[in-house]
């Protein structure tokens, strides 16, 4: 119980996130997230904006379950499979964090400078929130996918677009991290 | 019934990610400053297993529960949309610190704050799907 306790290393953490690959292709299916965001595009009647959005979103209920199922996760692995330890940063992480502004890091999951209400409920950290979901919503539709879409299926499957739309994803992510999170905060 | 272990392999998903800490917006960071090795051993096993997988699948013609040949969908080819589309969505990433999973999973870890992001990707699925003819792919 004490190894389920502490934090997974990723030895143990990839070949799961495999597994889940495996899991749903044995079931008929493919392993990619992002899609469920167009789906609750389709639910919301976005079809009578942009043919994109016309098709029968129910085929995707199977999809939408593995989401219901992520949230249920997260509640389980938080309240009964944790023990409350902060995540192991290098220290030079939190120290670059701490002259960003950032105190504590990794004593929670999420920094509070972004995700608490307090900061959200600021013009600033609303934005923050709102462009970082937005750029995460086109980008990925834009790129036909995401971590799980891409870095691990398409990479999986030997295939150069998800390749492309991983140094992609880099290219995105080391710019915010280097270059714009220093101008924000 | 059918739907039960969908909603299960939903159920892993969020455990395996938050137990891994690939949920934690200073993981995302870290990696992106190249100061641990953490999220590269994870995205890099995962893929070296699901290679391995995968390859296994289509050398042994592999049916799925439903009977039917086990088919990933090639991807288009392009170069354009995936750099492009891909670079927006890292700097979403690294900004939020979430991607089109782990934001499901963190609501369920307790920060609702979280739907404020998941409105904003859903808000640029939207835009995308209303712009995407005018858009070079």
């Amino acid at each position: 119980m004490e190894y389920i306790l502490k934090p997974w290393p990723w030895y143990v953490s990839g070949p799961l996130i495999a597994t889940i690959l495996l899991l749903l292709l044995y079931f008929g299916k493919t392993f990619g997230m992002s899609s469920n965001l167009r789906t609750f595009c389709s639910i919301g009647g976005a079809g009578k904006y942009a043919d994109f959005f016309k098709f029968d979103w129910r085929s995707q209920k199977w999809n939408l379950t593995v989401v219901l199922g992520a949230v249920i996760g997260g509640f389980i692995a938080v309240q009964f499979l944790s023990n409350g330890a902060p995540i192991d940063l290098n220290p030079e992480t939190v120290e670059d964090l701490k002259k960003l502004g950032f105190q504590n890091a990794g004593e929670s999951i999420l920094p509070p400078e972004i995700y608490s209400w307090e900061n959200v409920l600021t013009l600033k950290g609303m934005l923050i929130l709102l462009i970082g979901g937005l750029l995460v919503g086109f980008g990925t539709r834009y790129a036909g996918g995401c971590t799980s879409g891409h870095a691990i299926t398409g990479l999986s499957n030997l295939q150069l677009p998800s390749l492309i739309a991983v140094i992609g994803f880099f290219i995105g992510g080391l710019l915010m991290t280097h270059f714009i999170l220093p101008l924000i905060f | 019934m059918k739907f039960l272990k969908f909603l299960l392999v939903g159920v892993f998903f969020g455990i395996v990610l938050v137990k891994s800490e690939a949920v934690s917006w200073y993981r995302i960071f870290e990696m992106f400053k190249f100061q641990s090795f953490h999220m590269y051993g994870i995205i890099g096993s995962a893929v070296l297993l699901g290679i391995t997988i995968v390859y296994t699948i289509k050398k042994t013609k592999l049916k799925s529960i439903e009977g039917k040949e086990i088919y990933l969908p090639p991807k288009d080819k392009s170069v354009t949309r995936y750099l492009l589309g891909g670079s927006i969505f890292g700097l979403g990433w690294a900004l939020a610190g979430a991607c089109p999973g782990p934001m499901y999973i963190l609501v369920g870890t307790g920060v609702l704050s979280m739907l404020v992001v998941i409105a904003g990707a859903v808000l640029g699925t939207f835009l995308y799907g209303v712009f995407r003819h005018k858009l070079p792919h």
